[in-house]
């Protein structure tokens, strides 16, 4: 049985993946999985089932397959979460540049701990691993795309006035 | 060939072989858990680690390739010091609730641990525990003690051909799991059972019921399909607690489908009949043994007597084994009757045929095949290890050509179809014909397709070919046009032409002349003209025939009917005498598969009751008559004498060959029409009756009308809701089920339901309306 359902994806994002799905030989539409993922979560802001089954059925995958891929990862969001997603990276060389004072700051500041979303749906506040750039710690990731670093208690109230 | 020393044994194997080849070729066992020779290399386990000289590490013996003068050591210090590592990882998380798992007995983790496990654990933190997935009724979960192995998801993957379960997460976190919750569908669903190396996925109908050692295996063969499938039947308390597959390289391999695990269930049905029984005003009465022979054989003579012997009409179910076939045809024709049949589904016997249909290749050539047409053929359902092995084909580069009349799912990629209504598929078939330049009369009208023109290119390459007809090709009302059509295009394009015979026993059944000779009616006939009397072996015609509605008629309307069943619901409202026969499990039988291997088993339990071997009733039958040649002592020499030369006596009367047939169906009719193709566990008295199987995904699709979303929003139904179902001019309501892979104008309504006996033929016209 087929649920032909029409894909949740809006235009743009479908274009998008054709772009990624370009990139690999025509029989190898599942290559793009990771990309198509990501594209949908711009979309969307998080990974709903019905998103995930979206992207299965247009690469032609099955579903339990994309979403093995989604659970293996961080950055893809499997609940929704708020407009902006804050990645603080705690791991060692950034907690010795005063990572800990800045999640610190940034808990107390919105009111939520690691994990959770502000009432009106504007902050998620997430712990991250090493992103691999430890040399202009502390840092986050905004909405997983922009990185904001050397964060300090000032440039994290400026950054937030900035985050509507 | 590369020469390999395992253990100081030396042993040369084939180029590009792993080491854990070259160990099982020389019968070294080396542990492993991720492994199995069916599936890909996952290397994930890490059990099979083994030293190999100058390598500074162990390796996996499962992915490693031999390399010429390899020594390796599966045994040595080096090497049982890595297996033990692996072990007390493995066992970190893995609960110590033997006593309570069904694997216990027969899992190979607690095997190996006995081997390669520590005496207690140093690990003293809180174990992974995961929350319990539901499979659907056939397959039990205990995630907990899974090891990751990733058996079960592969299988989905190669050999199912549908992705089901997969792991989630990462890590610790992994969990084995579907998506959502959404239940297994898979046809072969159960062989997971036996590939879960522990006891995270185990047989839910079988669960908590045995220990493993309890049970005595006792070999037997599938009573379903035409393939045969090879059965070990355990058995504890004379009662069959479950089925599990033998390995037959050449039928089944290590597989079985789940209609072959779970049908045992039918065996242990309260509708099983266990006395004698009698009508007697209109009311069942238990009898003893003679006095029901003696009844139905009186009343079978006073029928004869006075209307003569072709007032009898003989149908046999072909999942009766050959020699209550052969017994059985023989009692009718002692008796002067040659209305004697199996082919109970069929409705077109035009044309002559000069032998029994049968696959026309052995099963294994299925893999080898280049080129594939198949023919109205649900082979997924039908046959699902067939539909198997021709994805195994598929993935070394065969192309599948499909003529269906339903865009079903195959679970591989196809190279051309052409989807039609069943009227429409005489004419489509001729297209190929045409297509490939068949050497046959009649298709000057015929109009081809690009679809055809394409389908008939693929058929023209490639070396190894078949055109293979189907269940559906063989129901068809123009089933002889279709047989001719296939018989002309594989002529045309050197393919073999091939039945993929649906019932575990039709060809044995056509071997040893359960088919009416000259004078006599087959089955279809004997119903639209209905006899006075009716002997019945093991088949529910009023459900199996090509138009219930008649079959149903003419039983109820008959003035005797005796019906041989395992089951009392067969015949319980049309038959004057129910004679309890052995179900498949309790009588010593054989069958003949569909490339015509005679298989033999012995009783694996006595019957239920008091239901005796059949063989044996038709036997004692004859004797009533006093007809001569009804003094068998054993099943051996009932065989003897119906195949005197055994499987050569079979294959020296297998022909595929059709002749005098014209085609003329060529015109689709107008409005909508029935796809009465049986449903997967509607095949037969066994499958119907067991439980499990019928509360999966497809037992319960089986019992819903499907159509087409446009068809749906024409007739401005909605889907998942009841419809008034009519045709001829019964009505009966069932569920409307959606399924964009039918044509427009087909509703699909399975053949063998017992809700939709008086609907009648399995093709046709047929309206859907509004509740
Ligand atoms: S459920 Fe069984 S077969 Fe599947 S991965 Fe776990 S241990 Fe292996
Ligand atoms: S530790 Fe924070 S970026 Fe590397
Ligand atoms: S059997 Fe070799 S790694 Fe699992």
């Amino acid at each position: 049985m087929t649920l032909s359902a029409q894909s949740l994806l809006s235009a743009d994002s479908l274009a998008q993946i054709d772009k990624e799905v370009a990139k690999y030989p025509a029989d190898q539409k599942p290559s793009a999985v990771m990309a198509a993922l990501r594209i949908a979560q711009v979309e969307k802001g998080w990974l709903a089932p019905a998103t995930i089954e979206s992207v299965a059925q247009y690469l032609g995958m099955p579903t339990i397959a994309v979403y093995e891929v989604a659970t293996f990862y961080n950055m893809y969001q499997l609940e929704p979460c708020g407009r902006h997603k804050i990645t603080v990276c705690t791991n060692l060389p950034c907690q010795l540049q005063g990572a800990d004072t800045v999640a610190d700051y940034l808990k107390q500041k919105l009111g939520i701990g690691f994990g959770e979303t502000t009432p009106d749906g504007r902050f998620t506040l997430k712990e991250g691993e090493c992103m691999g750039t430890c040399g202009s710690g502390p840092l986050c990731l905004h909405n997983n795309h922009t990185m904001h670093a050397h964060l300090s208690p000032e440039t994290v109230d400026k950054l937030l006035d900035e985050l509507k | 060939m590369p020469l390999i020393t395992i253990d100081d044994q030396q042993i040369e194997i084939a180029a590009g072989s792993t080491v854990m080849d070259a160990a099982r070729a020389a019968g070294i066992y080396i542990p492993h858990f991720c492994y199995h020779k069916k599936l890909s290399i996952a290397a994930s386990c890490r059990m099979c680690l083994i030293e190999v000289e100058k390598a500074p590490k162990p390796l996996p013996a499962c992915a490693t390739p031999v390399t010429d003068g390899m020594v390796v050591r599966s045994y040595s210090a080096k090497a049982v010091e890595a297996q033990k590592g692996v072990m007390e990882f493995l066992l970190i998380n893995h609960p110590l609730d033997c006593p309570i798992c069904d694997q216990g007995g027969e899992c190979q983790l607690q095997d190996i641990a006995v081997g390669y496990g520590g005496v207690a654990s140093r690990y003293a933190e809180a174990k992974r525990v995961v929350k319990e997935k539901d499979l659907g009724p056939l397959v039990a979960t205990d995630m907990t003690r899974c090891i990751h192995c990733s058996r079960c998801v592969r299988f989905g993957q190669e050999i199912a051909g549908i992705m089901e379960l997969g792991m989630p997460g990462r890590g610790e976190h992994t969990e084995v799991m579907p998506f959502l919750e959404h239940h297994v569908s898979s046809e072969l669903s159960g062989n997971v059972i036996d590939l879960c190396p522990v006891g995270a996925l185990t047989s839910k109908p079988f669960r908590f019921s045995a220990r493993s050692w309890e049970m005595a295996r006792r070999k037997g063969i599938s009573p379903h399909d035409g393939l045969g499938s090879n059965l070990a039947l355990q058995v504890k308390d004379n009662r069959v607690m479950r089925v599990t597959p033998v390995d037959n390289e050449a039928i089944n391999e290590c597989w079985l489908a789940d209609r072959d695990r779970f049908s045992y269930q039918a065996l242990n049905s309260a509708e099983r009949l266990t006395r004698p029984m009698v009508k007697d005003g209109g009311r069942w009465v238990e009898v003893d043994w003679p006095k029901a022979m003696a009844f139905a054989a009186g009343a079978l003579k006073v029928i004869r007597d006075t209307h003569g012997a072709s007032a009898i009409g003989f149908i046999a179910s072909p999942h009766q084994t050959v020699e209550e076939l052969y017994l059985f045809q023989k009692l009718a024709r002692a008796l002067g009757c040659e209305n004697i049949d199996s082919r109970i589904d069929r409705v077109d016997f035009s044309g002559r045929r000069d032998g029994v249909e049968w696959l026309g290749m052995a099963v294994t050539d299925l893999n080898k095949l280049d080129r594939v047409l198949l023919v109205a053929s649900t082979v997924r359902k039908e046959q699902p290890l067939i539909a198997q092995r021709l994805r195994q084909a598929v993935k070394k580069g065969a192309q599948v050509n499909v003529v269906h009349c339903a865009d079903d799912d195959l679970l591989c990629s196809v190279a051309n179809k052409l989807i039609a209504r069943p009227s429409d598929l005489v004419n489509i078939l001729a297209q190929v014909a045409k297509a490939v330049g068949a050497d046959i009369d009649g298709l000057s009208d015929v109009v081809v397709s690009d679809a055809a023109r394409a389908m008939a290119a693929s058929l023209k390459s490639g070396e190894k070919k078949a055109v293979l007809l189907g269940a559906v090709a063989q129901q068809h009302p123009a089933a002889s046009e279709l047989h001719v059509l296939a018989q002309a295009i594989a002529k045309a394009t050197g393919a073999t032409l091939g039945f993929l015979v649906d019932s575990a026993n039709a060809v044995g059944a056509g071997v040893v002349g359960c088919r009416p000779r000259q004078g006599g009616l087959n089955a279809a006939a004997m119903f639209v003209a209905p006899k006075k009397a009716y002997v019945i072996l093991g088949a529910e015609p009023e459900l199996d025939a090509a138009d219930s509605a008649v079959a149903h008629q003419a039983l109820a309307g008959a003035e005797l009917v005796i019906a041989l069943s395992p089951f009392k619901t067969a015949g319980a409202d049309y038959a004057q005498v129910m004679l309890p026969v052995a179900a498949y499990a309790e009588t010593a039988g054989s069958y003949v598969n569909m490339e015509g291997r005679l298989q033999s088993w012995c009783a694996a339990i006595p019957p239920q009751g008091e239901a005796r071997t059949a063989w044996k009733v038709l036997r004692v039958l004859g004797n009533q008559f006093g007809l001569a040649g009804f003094d068998q002592d054993s099943a051996e020499q009932v065989l003897a004498e119906a195949l005197p030369e055994g499987e050569a006596t079979v294959r020296a009367r297998l022909n595929n060959e059709i002749a005098d047939v014209t085609v003329a169906h060529l015109n689709a009719a107008a409005g909508i029409e029935r796809l009465g193709d049986t449903a997967v566990y509607q095949l037969d008295a066994y499958s119907r009756r067991a439980p499990a199987l019928q509360v999966t995904v497809d037992g319960q699709v089986g019992h819903a009308a499907m159509a087409c979303g446009a068809l749906i929003a024409r007739l401005g139904l909605s889907e998942d809701k009841p419809v008034k179902v009519r045709q001829s001019d019964a009505e009966v309501v069932f569920k409307l089920m959606r399924d964009d892979r039918l044509p427009d104008n087909v509703v699909r309504l399975a053949g063998g339901l017992a809700a939709a006996v008086q609907l009648g033929p399995r093709f046709g016209p047929i309206s859907l309306e509004k509740m």
